[in-house]
């Protein structure tokens, strides 16, 4: 038993290892093997972030990306979260505004980009309003829905014991919501991480975006632009992970498919 | 009190000294489906006593458990009324609650907080005593901080039982609150269910389409047709508790309602 368990736990980290090994010796191959000048290679990246790391630089523009999307996002939050459940308890209310939602919602955060920068300057807050905007309309959606799908039992169940409606909300339309909900907020994250970068290229001068726009513009430092695009990912992938672990609380873990 | 004692009582009117607590007076209830009117419940007139058990019993689509939630206050009647202790009921209440298949337990709280549901206007005090008082008489010490999902179905129902207990309501609505659990933890849960009125002495409505349920449970077995529901007849069952379930009596009763259904006692 144990030893079986201990070869499958092996063989789940064996198999991303290899497949990890298998993409960076392609890399480095194709670099060989095209002769190219500009692309670095695996090494190259390394010792390019190896630099930035201790010049300090490095720790400076993730820590300025970290921030844009902690207060985008909580922005988004505190806003998405109580408008969504409104407007998901009172479905009259959301037919009104929900034309405006839809039409608001395909547009790229990235098309934003101009109106940001003439309402907050070029700076901070364009980049953060970005990532509040990226991150908002999958909350406030996410949220409508899952109270719409609150099952009738609930409520039922609720008002039978004596709740107002502003307690029914709390006490069980949220609680009963909750796992769906959370997987909003966990895609809303992932784009608030896709749509700071974007912000960082055009709207301020640090952080990981800005890292690889200015890596680029100043010497083509394409080591430093892969390393930057290769951090970008794992760190999405960190918050994701970080995320995934509410996940497991057991007052919501009732009502999350066990999906990968 | 003796069987035929215990008979004579029932037989009329509602058990208890005939002190009327649920009366519906020609309560009828259309639905509308696709611009068409459906007639759910059509002439139903039931008076049922403080402290009975009565079971609504009939196939499924007869608008049995439509008529349990209009009286617990979740629809109301299209015609008719209900009356609760003489008083209109006009929607849900607490002194009167609902119990659901298991599907009525709250996921994200724990068998403490599902049973403590209904009591935050008491002290903490008071409310740990409360649930802890409940949490014994439903048997799932050792599970106060487990979460419905990792309790069994039966597990499930004792919880929703005892968060209606403990609220100490006079009337317990019960719809088909064992059809989801296998037959020998269904055998159980009536036992219980008995038990827990034989000390509480609640009001109960207990929707089922069970005629063994039926029977082994209430004082009167309200049979009911389908299409519009109708209540088609009222069957006292002067069996003493505990009922012995192989006594020519229940066999007899049984038998009754099983013709009255229109089904053969013979597969």
């Amino acid at each position: 038993m144990n030893s079986s368990n201990g070869i499958h736990k092996m063989e789940r980290w064996l198999w991303p290892i290899l497949a990890t090994a298998l993409f960076l010796l392609l890399w480095r191959y194709a670099v060989t093997w095209t002769g190219t000048k500009v692309f670095p290679s695996p090494r190259e990246v390394e010792l390019g972030l190896a630099q930035l790391f201790d010049s300090g630089v490095l720790y400076h523009d993730i820590v300025d990306s970290l921030r844009r999307v902690a207060i985008g996002y909580l922005g988004a939050l505190c806003l998405g979260i109580p408008l969504g459940l409104l407007f998901g308890w009172y479905p009259a209310l959301n037919q009104i505004v929900n034309p405006v939602v839809q039409i608001l919602r395909p547009i790229s955060p990235i098309a934003w980009i101009p109106v940001a920068i003439l309402f907050f300057g070029v700076g901070d807050h364009a980049a953060i309003f970005l990532v509040f905007l990226g991150a908002f309309f999958p909350i406030a959606v996410s949220c409508v829905d899952s109270v719409a799908n609150v099952p009738l039992i609930y409520r039922r169940a609720g008002s039978n014991f004596g709740l107002t409606p502003p307690h029914l909300l709390v006490r069980v339309v949220f609680p009963a919501a909750l796992p769906q909900i959370l997987v909003g907020l966990r895609i809303a994250l992932g784009i608030g991480w896709l749509v700071v970068v974007a912000g960082e290229m055009i709207a301020v001068d640090s952080g990981l975006g800005f890292l690889i726009i200015d890596s680029r513009n100043s010497g083509k430092r394409y080591d430093l632009v892969v390393g930057a695009m290769l951090l970008i990912g794992v760190i999405g992938l960190i918050l994701d992970v970080l995320f995934r672990r509410l996940e497991t609380i057991k007052a919501v873990r009732w009502g999350i498919r066990n999906e990968s | 009190m003796s069987a035929t004692e215990k008979a004579a009582s029932t037989t009329e009117a509602p058990a208890s000294g005939g002190r009327v607590k649920l009366r519906t007076t020609n309560v009828g209830m259309i639905f509308q489906r696709d611009g068409k009117s459906l007639p759910v419940l059509e002439n139903i007139d039931l008076e049922v006593g403080d402290g009975e058990f009565v079971c609504l019993l009939g196939p499924s689509g007869c608008g049995k458990s439509t008529l349990l939630s209009a009286m617990a206050g979740f629809l109301t009647p299209t015609s008719g009324k209900i009356r609760i202790d003489d008083e209109i009921v006009r929607g849900p209440d607490p002194r009167r609650i609902f119990v659901f298949q298991e599907r009525g337990v709250f996921p994200w709280l724990t068998v403490e907080g599902n049973i403590g549901f209904g009591l935050s206007n008491l002290s903490r005090g008071e409310r740990v005593q409360r649930v802890n008082h409940y949490i014994k008489m439903v048997g799932l010490e050792g599970f106060e901080r487990s979460y419905p999902h990792e309790l069994s179905g039966g597990m499930k129902q004792r919880v929703e039982v005892a968060r209606a207990l403990a609220v100490n309501p006079d009337v317990m609505f019960l719809d088909e609150p064992f059809g989801a659990l296998d037959s020998i933890t269904r055998l159980i849960m009536r036992g219980e269910l008995l038990r827990i009125w034989h000390t509480e002495r609640k009001t109960i409505l207990f929707v089922t389409h069970d005629i063994d349920e039926a029977v082994q449970l209430s004082d009167r077995v309200v049979v009911m047709s389908a299409r519009p529901g109708r209540i088609q007849q009222i069957v006292p069952i002067d069996i003493p508790h505990p009922r012995d379930i192989s006594s020519p009596r229940y066999l007899e009763l049984r038998d009754g309602i099983l013709g009255q259904i229109g089904l053969a006692h013979r597969l």
